[in-house]
């Protein structure tokens, strides 16, 4: 795996001296674990751009172009730090034969599970990435973004090997071949982790400078800690090591602070971090090692006002902010269509009033309370 | 809480069957709801506070609730019930509890294991359950007025089922149809607020929650 170093801050991107840094540099130096001129934002949007366009979320996705027009008019508007490639889980298990159901107003969903029976595990066919038409479409939305705009971080999205087979199988299922069926859960990760290297190496082939490996299943919500240290743990390690590109690991609103230690060697960089969770206190215990983003609630951000949106990025600013190693998102990796354009424009304001460093407002703050 | 109850968690949490069926057919033989009373609610309760705080996982809920069905239904005096399967009304165990017509759905979302552990947790606790499985608001509605489903609990996965919830509530009341709706998921769990928007009753935010509030249900119904 590519690792995200001091060198790589050598190169063009490296800073100005201006004291405003690109979005490229401005990343960079968080990850680095320094303080940027301001904190990176990330708002994970995928849906909106259907909205930007003034398309249903199906003919959005329909065609690679579109997806290119929404995540440039969404990043000149929210002032983002990054292009989200990432169209829906679902797609994924599109490729191994699922079949994929679109609603009006949220992310197409998987339906049925494509195993129903255990034993069928073994007579799955590991799909090649270049043969499906899905897939592609992400890749040609990844290459068009590059070929717009050659510096702004581009995210791209992968399931993680260990967290797919809740598509696959279905929840249940899957947690009884993790329990009951050793030899059958190893044949599908070895499935898995093929497929998604695979699909993560074509992202940064196509032009995505990172990528997101969404992983539920091993969060402490969904696995206890030993076993995501025997099961989840062992296939992170093995499947990001064969990634070409900087990994981050998201939990989707899952909590992981009682994982935290275990994560650099699985060699993620970046960890996506619940509202479950203190934020003060994942920060405290990420030290240096990894950077954390998240954690706004994008469910409650709903019916957040502006004075609500200010507040709430005030708050998470103000715990993880000081030395870097800090970007702001929403917990989960996807900002539900039904969040409104006038919360997003005030969290991305908010970012500027309260996300400029050095972050003042916040040390006097803490010096004044102690 | 009591020994008897945290060395049931404890067994629960470390899957451990024999010593749970030691503890459970050592109840009271003459109260046939005793393992249910004194053992199964409570650890499951405190189990769900548990996941809450963030002590325990989500495969140790489930496998908890599944574990606790297994030993409820495995019982003698508890007539089995296959779970999942569409069953009769009422509760298992006796006369102690009137018949309660519960349903059982999730909205356009094929994310089933919430769905799942209320079932278990249910069916633990004695209830029997009508599982209506995955459908759209007015297939759901035409099936709750068509049984005259008294309580129904709602597991979602995603907003937009959540948001869902709310049809069904307008498609009740213009058929006249009194039914208690009773929420449960993540979207409910990150919003608070939101089962009171979109016309639910109460939301549980784990699956031992969905027990307390069915019982609370019952009371009402007297």
């Amino acid at each position: 795996m590519s690792q995200i170093t001091s060198q790589t801050m050598t190169g063009t991107e490296a800073g100005t001296g201006t004291g405003t840094m690109s979005s490229l540099q401005r990343v960079l130096t968080t990850i680095g674990q320094s303080e940027p001129d301001r904190v990176p934002l990330f708002l994970l949007l995928t849906m909106h751009g259907a909205r930007e366009l003034g398309l249903s979320i199906h003919d959005y996705f329909a065609d690679p172009r579109n997806v290119v027009e929404g995540q440039l008019r969404m990043r000149a508007k929210y002032r983002n730090d990054c292009y989200y490639a990432f169209f829906y889980a679902a797609i994924e298990t599109k490729a191994w034969g699922a079949e994929v159901i679109y609603i009006e107003d949220g992310p197409p969903s998987c339906g049925g599970p494509l195993v129903r029976n255990l034993e069928d595990i073994r007579r799955l066919q590991l799909p090649r990435v270049a043969d499906s038409p899905d897939l592609k479409r992400v890749l040609d939305a990844i290459a068009g973004l590059r070929a717009r705009d050659g510096e702004m971080p581009i995210i791209g999205v992968v399931m993680s090997p260990f967290s797919l087979p809740v598509m696959q199988l279905g929840f249940e299922r899957y947690l009884m071949l993790m329990l009951e069926h050793p030899e059958l859960f190893e044949h599908l990760m070895a499935l898995n982790e093929a497929f998604c290297v695979d699909w993560a190496n074509a992202q940064i082939k196509a032009g995505a400078t990172a990528i997101c490996y969404f992983d539920p299943v091993s969060s402490q919500t969904i696995s206890r800690p030993e076993d995501f240290r025997r099961l989840g743990k062992p296939v992170a390690v093995r499947t990001i090591a064969k990634i070409q590109g900087p990994v981050a690991t998201h939990f989707a609103s899952g909590r992981c602070l009682r994982i935290i230690d275990d994560l650099p060697a699985t060699g993620a960089a970046l960890i996506g971090v619940s509202a479950d969770e203190d934020l003060g206190k994942l920060k405290q215990a990420a030290a240096g090692r990894l950077t954390l983003f998240g954690n706004l609630n994008g469910i409650a951000m709903r019916r957040w006002d502006a004075s609500a949106a200010e507040q709430a990025v005030k708050q998470a600013i103000a715990a993880a902010g000081p030395g870097g190693g800090f970007i702001l998102s929403d917990n989960h990796g996807e900002i539900p269509f039904q969040v409104p354009e006038e919360t997003l424009l005030a969290i991305a304001d908010a970012v500027e009033r309260w996300g400029r460093y050095p972050l003042d407002w916040v040390t006097s703050k803490t010096s004044g309370s102690g | 809480m009591t020994d008897p109850v945290k060395a049931f968690v404890d067994a629960l949490l470390a899957i451990d069957r024999l010593a749970l069926e030691k503890m459970v057919s050592g109840a009271d033989p003459a109260n046939s709801l005793a393992p249910i009373d004194e053992l199964v609610v409570p650890a499951l309760e405190s189990i769900g506070e548990q996941w809450e705080r963030g002590d325990v996982s989500l495969s140790q809920v489930y496998m908890s609730g599944r574990l606790c069905e297994e030993l409820i239904t495995g019982l003698p005096q508890f007539k089995s019930v296959e779970a999942g399967e569409v069953s009769e009304w009422g509760a298992d165990g006796g006369s102690e509890k009137p018949p309660l017509r519960i349903g059982i759905s999730t909205l356009d979302d094929y994310h089933l294991l919430g769905k799942r552990m209320v079932c278990a947790v249910l069916r633990a606790s004695g209830y029997r359950v009508r599982d209506y499985g995955t459908a759209d608001a007015a297939t759901l509605a035409e099936h709750v007025v068509r049984d005259d489903v008294q309580v129904l609990l709602l597991s979602v996965l995603m907003l937009p089922s959540a948001l869902r919830v709310k049809n069904l509530r307008a498609a009740l009341d213009a058929a006249g149809q009194r039914t208690r709706i009773l929420v449960g998921g993540a979207p409910f769990r990150f919003d608070p607020n939101l089962y009171h928007e979109v016309g639910a009753d109460a939301f549980g935010a784990t699956a031992a929650d969905a027990l307390a509030l069915v019982r609370a249900a019952e009371e009402a119904s007297r």
